[in-house]
């Protein structure tokens, strides 16, 4: 639903830096932009930078440097109360002295609506989280997930046009919070609301994102859509932090077009996809995915370079096995495949060999 | 296990007693030991709390020293019509001067006569100088005595010296709480003293609101420092915390003392003030010996109580309700108002109660600075404790400033509710 190229940015980005202490930047040259919309997530370990770009966006923190534009407008001189965001907040932040219906009415009553207004918009705010019931309730006598949504209701009773999410679904457990991602998602796009989600949990991102900002060290290192970030990761970095990830190091030995030829530090020779990489004689990390190592030999290519492996672990998982080995000397090499009656069950101490699709993996940066 | 649930009875333990019983076995030793544990604090705040305030509340009311020194006048003063005019019969006075003589003899004449003369003035000498006269005087041969008694002091003939006598005969009196709201007993009843006695309403209601104005200066000067430290990083808060409790590491005496220096009229501000000009030199400002004075030593000394509850209160409150305020449209003075003042409420209630309470029986600084205009009901009930040895009266004082304490407590658990005290 996204697509940058035609739509007007709503949110930007220019060259925005951020320093706390006057030394070092937390965040180094953002340039960031998204249409109206759009589902961004902004993913990345903690201290990449990525809540501190939320707290500028929501007006808490303040640029360094930079351009920070909504809609058109330069917002860095713009106090939080005037710009018209809502937010949600990791701990959700409901006012404890307050009923449920108060905490909702509150946006509106700062914006001095009327009474009969007010009680119609926050009841269908209400409706709209499930939550219809729970008005005179106390956020206290309610479990975490109700508190979670009555926050999204308060962050959406004033209609705003951008929701910012600050790790909302970090205190909830697993089974819970896969629920609340789809029904935020869906519920973003139904109001067709812009959101910029903040998350150190890669799934969460994955899940329900248009696209996903990878934070790491203040930058941006890939922004993309998710299945482009998973699939095509750009450096090793995003590789590593985006689902399981195989590497290997090596030296680049020759690159033709689309495929390089890298020869392993232990003398193997392996076809990778040169994305890094630019010349011969440079060092790479090589990134395959586990569920793309195949090691039936009737599947490989013909003539495609193999490596041998020795198992040393099996692990059964109910839907995948996950294999570990050890190839080219790295005793962490991962393989899964699919629980299907026709697999074969690896032993530990089997001799295997090893293969994938030159597409499949990718040589980055060292 | 036995099956026992199923058939409706009580509910057995394996070995077939009732589980409530079996239950209550084994948590007795458990009692006993926390029982044991704490025996030698509730011992010591028995002997050393309860039971003397409990004998000085009995004090307020207890009355024995009049029927216990002269029991035979007691008696006979029964038949005596107090109203009539008339003086009392020959068996009064026989009456008297054989308790006198016994009394005399137990040195206990001059104690009844301090003790009546908080009633009368003058019937404490009346009883010595008597005494020494009546020593000499033999109840059984001597008689009739009411022309030898009038001879010795005419007081005895005087009417009103009976009617006090007889008043205040009864053994459990209100006369303490009676004198302790600027009233006293009489023969026709309960009646206000005279203008010039009357004081001690005056000082009730002049604690209750220097007590008030105390507790909201506190409030006021408090908060902006709670908040600071609530929001500053722990470090710095830490630091600023120990100047907070700096106060207490010094001697109440010494702070109190150094008001004194500062304010009085040959004082620092007043020095300073004529130095800059803005004071006329014949006219320093008298800030010292008053309630103003009172007031500055008491809401400094008092301060660090408030600001300790309303600290950790504070610092309970998470800084992102106020963002989340903001964010949802609020400016910084509607965030703080309706959102961190309401939260930070139990930390005023809880400041509050404690200065308030503290201030109400405070007596050394306003003994210090508070001159006569400046001093509370506390530097009273000192004043009839040690100097006019009039403990009656001290209790009956103190059994009302504790009620006041419990009923003022009362209404604040009604309308604020005691609920919304966090000391923490």
């Amino acid at each position: 639903m996204a697509d940058a190229s035609n739509v007007d940015a709503f949110v930007e980005f220019e060259r925005v830096q951020k320093s706390y202490d006057g030394e070092n930047l937390v965040v180094k040259d953002l340039n960031l932009s998204l249409p109206k919309g759009e589902f961004l997530t902004m993913l990345g370990p903690s201290g990449s930078g990525k809540t501190t770009c939320l707290m500028m966006l929501a007006g808490f923190e303040t640029a360094t440097h930079g351009d920070i534009r909504l809609d058109g407008v330069s917002i860095n001189n713009i106090p939080p109360h005037k710009r018209g965001i809502g937010m949600v907040f990791q701990n959700y932040a409901l006012f404890p002295h307050m009923t449920i219906a108060e905490n909702l009415s509150f946006p509106l009553e700062v914006r001095k609506m009327g009474k009969s207004q007010r009680e119609e918009k926050v009841k269908r705010a209400l409706d709209m989280v499930e939550m219809g019931a729970f008005g005179g309730r106390r956020p206290s006598q309610l479990s975490g997930g109700q508190q979670q949504r009555i926050a999204l209701a308060r962050a959406l009773v004033f209609e705003p046009e951008l929701v910012l999410m600050d790790e909302p679904l970090g205190a909830l457990d697993k089974q819970l919070r896969e629920k609340m991602q789809f029904e935020i998602t869906h519920l973003a796009h139904r109001l067709g609301i812009t959101v910029v989600y903040v998350t150190h949990d890669q799934t969460e991102a994955l899940t329900m994102s248009d696209r996903v900002a990878v934070f790491d060290d203040g930058r941006i290192q890939q922004i993309a859509p998710p299945d482009q970030l998973y699939e095509s990761p750009e450096n090793s970095f995003v590789a590593q932090f985006i689902g399981e990830n195989n590497t290997l190091e090596g030296v680049v030995k020759e690159i033709n077009g689309d495929v390089a030829l890298v020869q392993l530090d232990d003398g193997e020779l392996i076809d990778c996809k040169p994305v890094n990489v630019s010349k011969p004689g440079e060092r790479t990390r090589v990134s395959i995915r586990p569920e793309r190592v195949e090691y039936n030999k009737d599947r490989l290519q013909e003539g495609a370079h193999t490596l041998k492996a020795e198992v040393l672990e099996f692990i059964y998982m109910g839907d995948i096995f996950r294999t570990r080995l050890r190839v080219a000397g790295n005793d962490e090499f991962v393989i899964k495949t699919r629980n299907a009656p026709d697999v074969e069950r690896l032993q530990p101490g089997q001799q295997i060999e090893i293969g994938w699709l030159p597409e499949d993996c990718r040589a980055l940066d060292a | 296990m036995t099956d026992t649930t199923a058939s409706g009875g009580p509910v057995l333990a394996a070995d077939g007693t009732p589980l409530k019983k079996s239950l209550a076995r084994a948590l007795r030793l458990q009692k006993i030991r926390a029982l044991g544990l704490i025996a030698p604090l509730l011992i010591f705040v028995l002997v050393s709390f309860i039971i003397p305030i409990g004998s000085m509340l009995t004090r307020s009311v207890n009355n024995d020293i009049v029927a216990d020194t002269l029991p035979l006048t007691v008696e006979a003063l029964q038949t005596w019509d107090a109203d009539s005019g008339e003086l009392p019969d020959e068996a009064v006075y026989a009456a008297f001067v054989s308790d006198m003589v016994t009394a005399i003899e137990a040195k206990q004449h001059t104690r009844l006569g301090t003790r009546l003369n908080y009633e009368q003035t003058g019937m404490s000498s009346l009883f010595r100088k008597s005494g020494r006269k009546i020593k000499k005087l033999d109840p059984t041969t001597d008689g009739p005595f009411k022309e030898t008694l009038i001879g010795i002091n005419k007081s005895w003939g005087d009417v009103e010296t009976w009617r006090v006598l007889k008043t205040h005969s009864v053994r459990v009196t209100n006369g303490y709480f009676l004198n302790a709201i600027d009233m006293q007993r009489t023969p026709e009843g309960a009646q206000a003293q005279p203008e010039d006695k009357q004081i001690l309403i005056t000082l009730f209601q002049r604690t209750l609101v220097m007590s008030m104005v105390i507790t909201v200066s506190c409030i006021i000067l408090g908060y902006p420092v709670a908040w600071i430290l609530a929001n500053l990083p722990a470090r710095t808060a830490n630091m600023l915390m120990i100047l907070v409790l700096l106060p207490f590491w010094t001697s109440l005496l010494v702070r109190t003392s150094a008001w004194k220096v500062m304010l009085q009229q040959q004082g620092v501000i007043n020095e300073v003030l004529v130095w800059i000009g803005l004071v006329a030199d014949d006219a320093r400002l008298v800030m010292i010996n008053n309630q103003f004075g009172t007031i500055v030593a008491m809401t400094h000394i008092l301060l660090p109580f408030m600001i300790l509850p309303m600290y950790s209160v504070m610092q309970t409150i998470q800084p992102t309700y106020l963002r989340a305020a903001k964010s949802m449209g609020a400016t910084n003075w509607t965030a703080f108002w309706r959102v961190y003042f309401p939260l930070s409420v139990p930390g005023i209630g809880a400041g509050s109660i404690l200065v308030f309470i503290l201030a109400i029986g405070y007596y050394i600084t306003p003994e210090i600075v508070g001159g006569t205009k400046g001093v509370f009901i506390s530097n009273r009930i000192a004043y009839h404790i040690s100097s006019s040895l009039n403990w009656g009266l001290a209790a009956a004082l103190g059994t009302i400033l504790l009620a006041v304490v419990l009923i003022l407590y009362w209404a604040y658990d009604k309308i604020v509710g005691i609920d919304n005290v966090k000391l923490g």
